[in-house]
């Protein structure tokens, strides 16, 4: 949550980058705690490994110089504002109104839960077809990717 | 010492802040990166909650969504990150109130 917030502040891409960097290793931790050893490592190799390095390039590469950035600078008056609007509107009533009337306990699990092997039969039996549209969404992703970032056509 | 169990309320709430400051960053900053990120850090407060759920009632299907969700993240974050760089190319900024036009 520090790392979020720090997030949202930072004037600089390159360092808010590497707080969200924080806020994913953070959560790959939590997603461990809940026996989800597979996403967490997922989220390591995705998030932290991959997504952010495409992000850190972009930035890099665009070359941008401090006193472009000195106009984006996040102004503390909007954020407070933001915050405190969201807080009210979406947040509170969550925080205060339905959590605490909701008891929710954990389940009893099994010992193989959250593995490689029984997330990987779930996907592989009963999510077959959305995970092979999945691959042809990453594969026109990719694609368009290429056709958008391309100087001329 | 007797240390306080962690329920699932915890986690719920953290992922509500997480989505509320998400959202915060996406009102607040100009800069087209910024956006993005907190975009991400969205995402990753849902995909939270699924976990959490996940453990709740003892069911698989969680996983297999965040994992979906996961994909998805990171074909957006590709095809948007190619369209920063187009604009980039066309403006020479990344300042978000600089994209208003739809022609020209």
């Amino acid at each position: 949550m520090i790392f979020g917030l720090l997030m949202i502040t930072r004037v600089n891409p390159i360092s808010s980058a590497m707080t969200l960097v924080g806020v994913f290793g953070a959560l790959a931790g939590l997603y461990a705690m809940l026996n989800a050893s597979f996403v967490s490592i997922i989220q390591i190799l995705v998030y932290a490994g991959g997504i952010m390095v495409l992000v850190i390039f972009v930035i890099m590469l665009l070359n941008l110089h401090k006193d472009d950035l000195q106009p984006m600078k996040a102004q503390p008056f909007w954020v407070i504002l933001a915050l405190a609007v969201l807080f009210g509107t979406i947040l509170g009533p969550i925080l205060f109104c339905v959590l605490p009337n909701k008891d929710w306990a954990w389940a009893l699990l099994t010992p193989d839960f959250g593995t490689l092997m029984a997330v990987g039969e779930k996907i592989f039996s009963d999510f077959l077809f959305p995970f092979e549209i999945l691959s042809l969404i990453l594969l026109t992703a990719v694609i368009g990717a290429l056709v958008m970032a391309k100087r001329k056509l | 010492m007797e240390l306080y169990p962690i329920t699932p309320n915890h986690y719920l709430t953290l992922s509500a802040v997480l989505f509320t400051i998400g959202i915060a960053g996406v009102l607040t900053r100009k800069n087209v990166f910024m956006t993005l990120m907190s975009l991400e850090l969205m995402l990753n407060a849902v995909n939270l909650s699924f976990i959490t759920f996940a453990k709740v009632n003892g069911d698989l299907t969680g996983h297999v969504f965040v994992l979906f969700v996961v994909s998805i993240a990171a074909a957006e974050a590709c095809v948007g990150l190619a369209i920063v760089i187009a604009l980039f190319r066309l403006k020479e900024t990344v300042n978000l109130d600089m994209f208003k036009s739809l022609k020209n």
